[in-house]
């Protein structure tokens, strides 16, 4: 089983909305966010393209997060969910340093945060709280092993990226275009 | 002009608008811990090679402070960390991949080892004292006794030590400035130029100080070497690596990297120390001052422009 998202850029307006439901799902702490809009403006004008990404952590296969830790807090759970254990987190930031997505940030309580792929709702058949209330319907989850599921399909379908597949993670949010 | 403008919803603190998690209390560690490494390193290396009476400075004098070094860089780590009651969890587990864990272990070893070592040469400082228990005076004995042996594990665990200092940044690709395989060496070879300094300092003897000013002016040659190599090898890489050097060419961080760490703490020591050599009188203080300070701020400087640098998408 392996867990992946896939994020329809032409679909995305941008609203926002995924972010207020995970800071709401998870109690993300006022000012902190586990996921965020991205807003692309590129080329010459007046041809000029613009992209909209809901970013988060990718939950790379190869996960330089994972291998930094010097305790064993940050590790991969089923499906491949790359996740902080807060009793294990001594809060050093290597793994913080080691994202070349800064997608973690330094929780007020001393451990580290970032997006679980709202575990707790998967383990239950439940989709992530973002994917559940995108008004646009532009986030796809499932596993990417079953090729039946909603995000093998689409992804069969449509073309895709990656963000920075250079740096070697092997990410697991893919992005339409 | 083609332009691409690139809006983040996203501002976490320490995270945005660029990075900023480590702050004084890595660079000083590294320091401190690069410079214990270096002094234990050429301790063990006259006790090997059998110049104890020698190299007393470098054997038994300097290594004094090391144990002081070491606790004063742990406090600063332990200040660093964000959920500190767990601390702990770094020795219930050793995580080969993770350069932290190997270091946090290496310390754990190197610290008591240093301490049995100013313990053994405590006679150097005090000549009288007396360990008044008998188990203290047979591991004094023992210890004494077996000291080239220890002097092996202290050489080995100095040079992992030394060179973890800079492994810690270069294992984050993550960060193109740290990115180097080069800042294991150059920071090694900076904890030992350091070391040589304040071995200068410690010793007594005119010719040991000969001695150490030649290894350090040696030293300084290598890590000026290293640094231009870094540089090549980052204007010889991919964007996001050239973008990191132009950080030290021209970016904020030029002045300085090359009038602090490059001049002032490389070419100037090694330029009074030349000179000492040719028998000008020049005060021992002022070069080791210089050395100290420059690998300082070179940890500093590396430190925080790592943390600026970064991949761009």
């Amino acid at each position: 089983m392996r867990y992946a998202m896939a994020i329809d850029t032409k679909k995305c307006v941008g609203c926002s909305d995924c972010v207020v439901a995970c800071q709401t799902e998870n109690n993300v702490p006022i000012g902190h966010c586990r996921d965020w809009i991205v807003e692309i403006t590129d080329g010459t004008y007046p041809e000029l393209e613009i992209e909209i990404r809901s970013e988060r952590c990718n939950h790379c296969e190869n996960s330089p997060c994972v291998r930094c830790c010097p305790t064993g807090a940050s590790h991969y759970e089923d499906g491949g969910i790359v996740v902080v254990t807060p009793n294990k987190c001594i809060g050093c930031g290597a793994c913080i340093t080691s994202c070349p997505y800064d997608a973690r940030y330094p929780h007020p309580d001393g451990y580290v945060d970032k997006c679980t792929f709202c575990m707790h709702r998967v383990k239950k058949g439940q989709q992530p709280a973002c994917v559940s209330v995108c008004p646009t319907k532009c986030m796809y989850f499932g596993d990417l092993d079953d090729a039946n599921s909603e995000v093998s399909q689409i992804l069969k379908k449509r073309k895709y990226k990656t963000l920075i597949p250079e740096a070697g993670t092997k990410p697991h949010v893919f992005y339409l275009i | 002009m083609r332009e691409e403008i690139i809006t983040s919803g996203r501002m976490n603190p320490h995270i945005d608008p660029h990075l900023a998690i480590w702050h004084w209390h890595i660079p000083l560690y590294l320091f401190l811990g690069g410079l214990a490494a270096g002094i234990m390193f050429f301790a063990s290396l006259y006790t090997i090679l059998g110049k104890e009476n020698k190299f007393r400075g470098a054997v038994k004098r300097a290594p004094i402070i090391v144990p002081f070094l070491l606790i004063i860089g742990l406090t600063a780590l332990f200040f660093d960390l964000k959920h500190k009651l767990y601390f702990w969890q770094l020795y219930t587990i050793i995580r080969i991949q993770s350069p932290m864990s190997w270091g946090a272990w290496t310390l754990m070893a190197i610290t008591p080892l240093s301490m049995v070592w100013v313990a053994i040469n405590i006679k150097e400082f005090f000549p009288k004292w007396d360990w008044k228990f008998f188990i203290l005076k047979e591991l004094d004995k023992f210890f004494t006794k077996y000291r080239v042996y220890l002097a092996w594990v202290i050489l080995y665990f100095s040079v992992i030590l030394g060179i973890y200092t800079g492994i810690l940044f270069s294992a984050f690709n993550a960060r193109p400035l740290w990115n180097t395989s080069i800042l294991g060496p150059l920071f090694l070879t900076s904890g030992l130029s350091a070391a040589a300094a304040v071995i200068i300092l410690f010793s007594k003897r005119q010719k040991e100080r000969i001695n150490f000013a030649k290894i350090d002016i040696m030293l300084i040659g290598i890590e000026l070497f290293l640094i231009i190599h870094m540089f090549m090898g980052f204007l010889a890489s991919t964007q996001v690596q050239i973008e990191a050097a132009q950080l030290f060419l021209g970016g904020p961080y030029t002045a300085p990297f090359w009038i602090f760490v490059v001049i002032i703490g490389m070419i100037l020591p090694a330029i009074l120390e030349f000179l000492e050599l040719r028998k000008f009188h020049i005060p021992a203080i002022i070069p080791v001052i210089l050395v100290l300070f420059g690998s300082l701020m070179l940890r500093f400087i590396i430190s925080y422009a790592g943390q600026l640098s970064r991949w761009l998408y």
